[in-house]
């Protein structure tokens, strides 16, 4: 085990270097001095362990057994150039292997106040813009994928949208990883800043060529401005072989409105880690996950919502299928500051295993410092209900196709929380594909 | 068209019916009374497939097969509907998918194409109608947030949609007021056919006031102590249970 914590910083010290050395154009200053003392954080204090409470169902041994080294840039995209996530209309930027590619993306319908770049092009026309923003949401000391992502900060998006814009069309920030005679490592960086008075809806995909070894650690800092109306989508479709870190931390300021969902349709090790801060009075967040597991795929949900400011609403409900031998982490933390008074949250996480060799850990957690909060948390895990099996058999539908209409109903509750009518209907197609269905 | 045989069904290792023998021509409808833990609602689940008890002798012959080697749903398919005493909520599904998929499979089993999306329509409003049902309820998820009697009147406007040779309702009337009993009462006696079984399993004569039968039985520590015609309900309903139990017969 401890050889193996040496080998991955190992891994990652050699890596930088090299990334160093192939650094192109000019990099701000800012940007070398947090990249160094990024890797520092990494050297120092390397992949934490399971004897980390936040880590302590996730082993992340097959993630530091496996030497992951920088991708290059590649054009073999043909096995996922027919990704559903590549057939959802509207403007897009895609990145292969971490590098943005120009023939995927697609920039027009956009206004010209929305600035959508990819973080390479930002760092060379408007450094400064992010220079302000970058890192100051999602601390890179406070975690240490955090810490490597930002070591690594090189490409991924940049979106600001003006004050008091309406985006009709929903952006698509969509990642993917595929051939490559090595096993690989990105590290995409995304900055999302929305405006007062703003509405937008965006789209973070993440999808990856099956039997492809590799690693996606992405980092999303989001801001929601006052008063602005916000949706966000993760959707995770990794390879089977894909490994996942995701870090999503968002800040909202008063009465901004943040609906997030989250879905996790892929990947071999999959981790969470989502933290809503609720900044302004008045704000609400809703969060939504669903995750599908299978064969031996680990997907981990941490989420923390804090209430720092008085009068905000947070809903959060997260749901999980299980089979085979899959196993999933949810652990829901929600932190109620002292000056939160008013606060209104409640938390719910079901899960439904369908095999015998399933887990799932899930743990609620409440830190609660104010006096006048109201705050509810609940957690099921069961099985599909032989009552409502029975019924649905005794009017004529088969075993089979009962317990796979059950399945998607209890699915469908998150599904039907997507405010984009085709991503809807992908996941829904998704969905029916993933329980051996086919769509009517 | 339903023949049972000697019928003995434990649950858990404990007898609940012992010993019954009953047959059922078509177009007849049959009511069963009994008391509390008589084992009424035993034999409708029993009909109906439910896993969970176990058949320790005796058989059922529905015309001329052998029901106790069927699944539930080629039960469902064959002709065979139980409205249920507690129907369940499905959360997520709503009635019309539901309803559809279940017609569905039943004519995919007989050979026959999916109904025509307009057809199943009409097919719909015409029941709903006869149950006077508000329009709302088909769109809503299967029984989630209905009310009692609402639930109730679900089971049988799912009777009506799907057609079933052999419906058996597991007191239905329980849980409704008077005017719910008669709408449902109306809408089963609008059903009756010569070519439509009915096993009407109720506690309660008040039902039978409304869905009058052609047989009674009583059903008693699992076994049927009397039949006789529905006569015998209005008697029950005078001296109640317990003389039953003092002086068994059969």
């Amino acid at each position: 085990m401890i050889q193996a914590v040496r080998k991955e910083k190992d891994q990652y010290l050699a890596n930088f270097a090299e990334f160093e050395r192939q650094g192109t154009g000019p990099v701000p200053d800012w940007l070398q001095q947090l990249r160094k003392a990024s890797i520092l954080r990494v050297a120092e204090y390397g992949f934490p362990t399971t004897r980390d409470e936040d880590w302590k169902y996730t082993n992340l041994a097959p993630l530091s057994r496996t030497a992951f080294g920088l991708a290059g840039p590649t054009r073999l995209y043909d096995q996922l150039s027919d990704h559903w996530l590549l057939g959802l209309p509207g403007p897009r930027l895609v990145f292969v292997n971490g590098f943005l590619s120009s023939d995927l993306s697609r920039r027009d319908g956009l206004p010209d106040s929305v600035q959508v770049q990819s973080l390479s092009e930002a760092l060379t026309h408007a450094p400064d813009l992010v220079g302000r923003h970058v890192g100051k949401y999602a601390d890179p000391d406070e975690h240490a994928f955090t810490a490597l992502n930002t070591a690594f900060m090189k490409e991924g998006s940049l979106v600001v949208v003006p004050p008091g814009t309406v985006l009709e069309t929903p952006i698509h920030l969509i990642y993917l990883s595929t051939g490559s005679e090595h096993p690989f490592a990105v590290h995409p960086r995304n900055l999302l800043l929305i405006g007062a008075n703003s509405e937008v809806r965006i789209v973070e995909g993440y999808a990856g060529q099956a039997g492809v070894a590799y690693f996606c650690n992405p980092v999303t800092e989001l801001v929601a401005g006052d008063a602005s109306n916000v949706d966000h989508y993760t959707i995770q479709a990794e390879g089977d072989k894909g490994f996942h870190i995701g870090t999503l931390r968002t800040c909202q300021e008063r009465s901004s409105s943040l609906r997030l969902a989250s879905f996790d349709v892929g990947g071999s090790l999959v981790r969470h880690n989502l933290t809503v801060t609720l900044d302004g009075e008045g704000a609400n967040a809703l969060l939504h996950g669903l995750y599908l597991g299978a064969s031996d795929q680990l997907i981990d949900n941490h989420t923390r919502i804090e209430h720092v400011k008085a009068h905000c609403d947070s809903r959060e409900l997260y749901k999980g299928i299980l089979t085979d031998s899959s196993r999933a982490v949810f652990h829901g933390r929600i932190v109620v500051s002292k000056g939160a008074q008013k606060t209104d949250s409640k938390q719910t996480n079901n899960n439904l295993l369908l095999s015998n060799d399933c887990l799932v850990n899930t743990k609620p957690q409440l830190e609660i410092y104010a006096d006048d909060v109201k705050c509810t948390h609940g957690a099921t895990i069961g099985r599909l209900e032989e009552e409502s099996l029975f019924y649905l058999r005794s009017r004529g539908i088969d075993k089979q196709a009962a317990a796979n209409l059950l399945t998607y109903a209890f699915a469908s509750e998150i599904v039907s929380q997507v405010r984009i009518g085709d991503l809807r209907n992908q996941l829904d197609r998704f969905l029916f594909a993933w329980l051996g269905h086919v769509p009517e | 068209m339903l023949e049972i045989r000697n019928l003995h069904v434990s649950a858990n290792n404990k007898p609940i019916l012992r010993g019954i023998t009953l047959t059922l021509k078509k177009g007849e409808v049959h009511s069963i009374m009994g008391p509390n833990g008589s084992g009424k609602s035993t034999l409708a689940q029993v009909l109906a497939g439910r896993e969970s008890y176990e058949v320790t002798a005796g058989e059922i012959m529905y015309d001329g097969k052998n029901l106790l080697d069927m699944a539930p749903e080629d039960r469902a398919r064959e002709g065979v509907f139980m409205a249920f005493q507690y129907p369940v909520e499905i959360r997520g599904v709503s009635n019309m998918y539901f309803l559809r998929a279940a017609l569905n499979s039943i004519r995919k089993y007989r050979g026959e194409d999916d109904v025509d999306a307009m057809d199943f329509l009409s097919l719909v409003r015409n029941k709903m109608k006869l149950l006077q049902m508000d329009d709302a309820l088909i769109n809503r998820a299967v029984n989630e947030g209905f009310s009692g009697g609402e639930k109730k009147r679900n089971e049988i406007f799912q009777l009506a949609v799907l057609e079933p040779r052999l419906a058996i309702l597991d007191e239905t009337d329980s849980g409704l007021d008077i005017d719910a009993l008669k709408i449902v009462a109306e809408g089963v006696n609008a059903l009756r056919s010569p070519d439509r079984t009915f096993l009407v399993i109720t506690h309660y004569q008040r039902l039978l006031n409304h869905i009058v039968p052609d047989f009674v039985h009583v059903l008693a520590e699992g076994r049927i102590v009397l039949s006789g015609d529905k006569s015998l309900a209005f008697e029950l309903e005078e001296k109640g249970y317990s003389w039953l139990e003092k002086e068994p017969v059969g």
